[in-house]
């Protein structure tokens, strides 16, 4: 397995998902466990990644390259850098932990690990491709489990929410597979000289792109294709709406999933495509993307401290907090991108300690209304300390992770953009009222007396918390093991865009 | 000015074998009919199965060398032609097959079943002719040829009115659209004193005629090409006819005749048109014609409640996006239209299968019936959502192969607006294909549902379709090229 650990990691899921189909009904424990032991062996390949990666190389390391369709020069083409390890540092870990949190799912519940086992291999995919079809194909194939998963075992709404999901992220990837076509026609493939390429490596090298690639205004075409179909997934403000929706109807699980990785998609494309392959159109894109931060930041705070379902409240705070990502990308500065980056792993874990928080009460009590509880501090002591700490964690407290990852997005920003900065900075103190009040109406205040008989956190709950918890600990007091890995990739990217600015 | 017919000779059939099998199994089938007669039309099933799946292996195993005009002039035999043998044959093989389980055919509704296998062995090879065909003549006898045969098998179930109306309602369509083709044909020939397209094209390019009579003659032609492909604002016939007609047929119809009014409109276009494209810019007006139909089948398939309706709408969109690659005028846009052909035909065809399956239990093709589909059919199921992923263009599907070829070859070409408007097409037909998803797999099953029971050689059947739609998603290379060699003759 070491010798193809991308591969491994990306398609022992789909081994996963295959074994399960052919279980023979009603052995539900069975069903879990093959789930549990397919989704713990690319956890376990992610942490030999982390330990075998050389954190002082720029480039791709693990690389895997294979022909696959020679007369279209598509590739089999694996890699991972700086930038994609810890996305699958967080896609391996959020997975293994959403399956075990799944552990109730009653219904069908063989459809239901195997269609998570191949959304985690997809999700792995798209950040391990280094061949834009390839990428392409993971990015789409990953969006049917998904809208099964929200469609089958969701709330009420599901199927509104589910469809919506499919609709948006397919609108904005087909615009994103016109931009792929037309860098593919129009890139020189230097092994042959002839055009004609999906290696995502030839298109990061601005002297391969000949004909209308080298043209201001279709270059800036494909910018915004390639954003619009990035910016949905984000979700970037205005193309948000269809995010809410879809997690207040989604399983825990899912909505884990949904704002621990599938957001993280969207900037990572960003990052990973268009930022390399138009570096110029990224650096004049500057403070459009730094303006469309700030609204994410404002607009998603705002959103959340007006909402009464705790999902709903969290989801808002996603769209805020990407905002954050989005603020330190635009500044291309070392803070800023290594920040945005961290930020991203950050929210991934931060975000997931909430929906799995708020799963638990919602198991209890059937509803997530926020004025519907009060006082639950004294009933369920131990959920209320993990609660807290997760929200805490959410508004950036100091010695937490997310407080050193905003602090660099801000630092890395503010010398670019001042005034936005700014102007977000003031998001930090509406999430912190948002998160405090909620925090004061549902477990501090009166006792609610139909809550006296519920049950505490159980150490099946906690097995799936603590360990991310015990993430957000440490990397807040020390965040050099994220941030080493990162380093040198984020740099060379930094270098490349000021180069063509 | 008939210098250049020549006689035709014995040796010209040699390069017919597969046209002169499938018609030989038609006039078995029809005199084994009536010799033997059972319950079952066993003979006139297998005189065509064996005999579609001779010319099947024939197409495969020798396909044309060069390009030999037999039977005078009227005929071109040529990788293009050998290329929708496949397509033809392979489509007569599933139909044959999957019919012989259908209620709607096989059922108590009519008697002397054997014909519709006959009719099906007449039709296929009709459209291999007419992919073949190079000539005015042999243009309009082969399309009558499919047309009238279709027209009897539109009203298959005689006496249901679904079913006869349909057929009518074929039958008057296709005479008004004909009748105007011909006439347009006629006028062409007036104009030049040629039949062959090659001579037409010559004496044209010779002998310039002035702009308004090309164009009158062109908006002629297309309107009968445009009736065959079901191409909007021909098209109305094409749900009705697809809804009332028995479903196995309705299949046979989306892919079969289709295909093939798209091959000889590519032949004669490329030929007659091809040298009038600066006088004349019908590329444009195509343009503007695929978006139209495309949009307008997309659109109206989001409202539809009967899945076979849905999928009729749907049948007119994938025309819209054919007809993309066939304006490009360059050897790469034909090949990626024949990959979405071969493409569509097996998911389009899976489709429909799926549907004449659940009718034969469930008696319905309402989408409200579907409800639960998921967890009464499993496997059915699974292979039609196999179809639709395939149909709307997701990966890893083959319809996603077949539209990123069209699209690339549009890109290309600096068609930019259409291919903008071909991917916002996809995210159109996504809502109304995952509309049979969604009530097949989220809603619940009711509780007096009939229960669902499908026939084993309809299982094979869709699996011999579900299989190829998933595999020509990630591995097509082999089949690629089989459509690139098809044009070597253009």
């Amino acid at each position: 397995m070491a010798d193809h650990i991308l591969s491994w990691m990306t398609f022992f899921p789909v081994i996963g998902a295959v074994v399960i189909a052919f279980i023979p009904k009603g052995n539900k424990e069975i069903v879990k466990t093959v789930a549990a032991a397919a989704a713990a062996v690319p956890l376990i390949l992610a942490v030999r990644l982390f330990i075998d990666f050389d954190r002082n190389l720029d480039g791709f390391q693990f690389i895997e390259h294979f022909e696959w369709i020679k007369t279209f020069n598509i590739e089999y083409h694996m890699g991972v850098d700086g930038l994609s390890v810890p996305m699958v540092l967080l896609t391996a870990f959020l997975s293994f932990l959403c399956i075990i949190a799944s552990w109730k799912i009653e219904k069908a519940t063989k459809g239901y690990f195997a269609l998570f086992l191949l959304l985690e291999a997809g999700m792995m995919g798209v950040f391990c491709a280094l061949d834009f079809f390839l990428f392409y194909v993971f990015w789409e194939v990953m969006l049917l489990p998904m809208y099964f998963l929200i469609g089958i075992w969701g709330g009420p709404r599901k199927e509104y929410a589910a469809i919506k999901f499919f609709l948006y992220t397919l609108a904005g990837s087909v615009l994103m597979l016109l931009a792929m076509i037309a860098l593919y026609l129009f890139t020189t493939d230097p092994a042959t000289g002839q055009t004609g390429t999906f290696n995502m490596l030839h298109m990061f090298d601005q002297a391969n792109h000949t004909g209308i690639l080298t043209l201001d205004n279709v270059r800036f075409a494909l910018w915004m294709g390639l954003f619009i179909g990035f910016a949905i997934k984000v979700p970037i403000f205005p193309f948000h709406t269809w995010l809410p929706d879809a997690h207040v109807e989604a399983p825990t699980a899912v909505s884990v999933i949904l704002a621990g990785v599938l957001l993280k998609m969207g900037t990572y494309g960003i990052l990973r495509i268009s930022y390399p392959m138009l570096p110029d159109q990224a650096k004049a894109f500057m403070i459009p993307m730094a303006i469309l931060g700030a609204i994410n930041i404002l607009y998603g705070a705002f959103c959340a401290l007006a909402q009464t379902d705790m999902k709903k409240l969290v989801a808002y705070s996603s769209v805020s907090h990407m905002g954050y990502v989005l603020l330190g990308m635009s500044a291309m500065t070392e803070a800023g991108i290594n920040g945005a980056v961290f930020q991203m792993f950050n929210h991934g874990t931060i975000t997931a300690m909430m929906f799995l928080c708020v799963g638990v009460i919602y198991d209890r009590a059937h509803h997530r209304e926020i004025n519907g509880f009060g006082g639950l501090g004294l009933q369920m002591p131990l959920y209320t300390t993990v609660t807290s700490f997760a929200l805490f964690a959410a508004i950036g407290l100091p010695g937490l992770s997310g407080f050193v990852s905003e602090a660099m997005v801000f630092m890395g920003a503010f010398p670019v953009h001042q005034t936005i900065t700014i102007i977000s900075a003031i998001g930090i103190i509406i999430g912190a009222a948002y998160v405090l009040w909620m925090l004061q109406r549902v477990f501090l205040g009166t006792r609610n007396e139909k809550y006296d008989d519920i049950q505490d956190i159980n150490s099946r709950e906690m097995f799936t918390l603590v360990p991310i918890g015990l993430v957000v600990l440490f990397l807040g007091i020390y965040p050099m093991p994220v941030l080493n890995l990162m380093k040198v990739s984020l740099n060379s990217l930094i270098a490349v865009i000021n180069v063509a600015g | 000015m008939f210098v250049n017919i020549t006689i035709p000779n014995w040796s010209d059939f040699a390069h017919f074998v597969p046209e002169a099998i499938m018609f030989g199994a038609f006039l078995l089938a029809l005199m084994g009919d009536v010799i033997v007669r059972g319950r079952k039309p066993v003979v006139p099933f297998l005189i065509t199965l064996l005999g579609a799946l001779a010319a099947l292996y024939y197409s495969f195993a020798s396909p044309p060398v060069g390009d030999a005009g037999v039977l005078g002039s009227l005929v071109m035999i040529d990788s293009f032609a050998g290329f929708f043998r496949i397509v033809f044959s392979f489509v007569a093989v599933v139909t044959i097959l999957f019919s012989w389980s259908s209620e709607e055919i096989m059922g108590s509704t009519r008697e002397h079943k054997g014909e519709y296998y006959a009719l099906i062995a007449l039709m296929t090879g009709g459209m291999m002719v007419m992919a073949e065909a190079r000539d005015l003549v042999m243009l309009f006898m082969s399309m009558e040829l499919v047309a009238l045969t279709s027209y009897v098998m539109a009203g298959y179930m005689r006496n249901s009115l679904r079913s006869t109306e349909a057929s009518l309602k074929y039958v008057i369509f296709g005479a008004v659209s004909s009748g105007i083709m011909l006439f347009g044909m006629s006028l062409l020939f007036g104009m030049t004193g040629q039949m062959t397209f090659v001579g037409i094209r010559d004496a044209l390019v010779a002998n310039p005629v002035n702009d308004l009579s090309m164009l009158v003659v062109l908006i002629m032609i297309m309107a009968g090409f445009g009736y065959k492909i079901a191409m909007v604002p021909f098209h109305f016939w094409c749900p009705d006819v697809y809804e009332g007609a028995p479903t196995p047929v309705s299949a046979f119809f989306s892919v079969g005749p289709k295909a093939a009014g798209f091959a000889l409109m590519i032949r004669f276009f490329f030929t007659v048109f091809q040298p009038i494209v600066d006088t004349i810019d019908w590329p444009l007006m195509i343009a503007i014609l695929s978006a139209v139909t495309m949009t307008y089948g997309n659109i109206v398939a989001v409202k539809q409640t009967n899945v076979k309706r849905l999928l009729a709408y749907s049948s007119i969109a994938h025309v819209g996006y054919l007809l993309m690659g066939f304006l490009l005028l360059t050897p790469g846009g034909l090949q990626a239209i024949l990959f979405y052909l071969l493409v569509y035909a097996v998911m389009n065809l899976g489709a429909f299968m799926f549907v004449s399956a659940i009718n034969n239990s469930i008696k319905s093709e309402e989408l409200s019936d579907y409800a639960g589909l998921g967890f009464r059919a499993p496997w059915a199921s699974v292979m039609m959502f196999i179809f639709l992923v395939s149909l709307v263009g997701l990966p890893p599907a083959a319809g996603f192969i077949g539209k990123l070829y069209l699209f690339t070859e549009v890109l290309r070409e600096g068609w930019y607006w259409l291919a903008i408007v071909g991917v916002l097409n996809s995210v159109i037909s996504l809502f109304y294909y995952m509309q049979i998803a969604r009530a097949m797999y989220f809603e619940k099953v009711p509780e007096d549902a009939p229960a669902v029971k499908i026939a084993p050689l309809h299982y094979v059947t869709m699996a011999l379709l579900a299989v190829p739609t998933l595999i020509l998603g990630l591995y097509w290379s082999e089949f690629k090229a089989i459509a690139d060699q098809a044009i070597a003759g253009f």
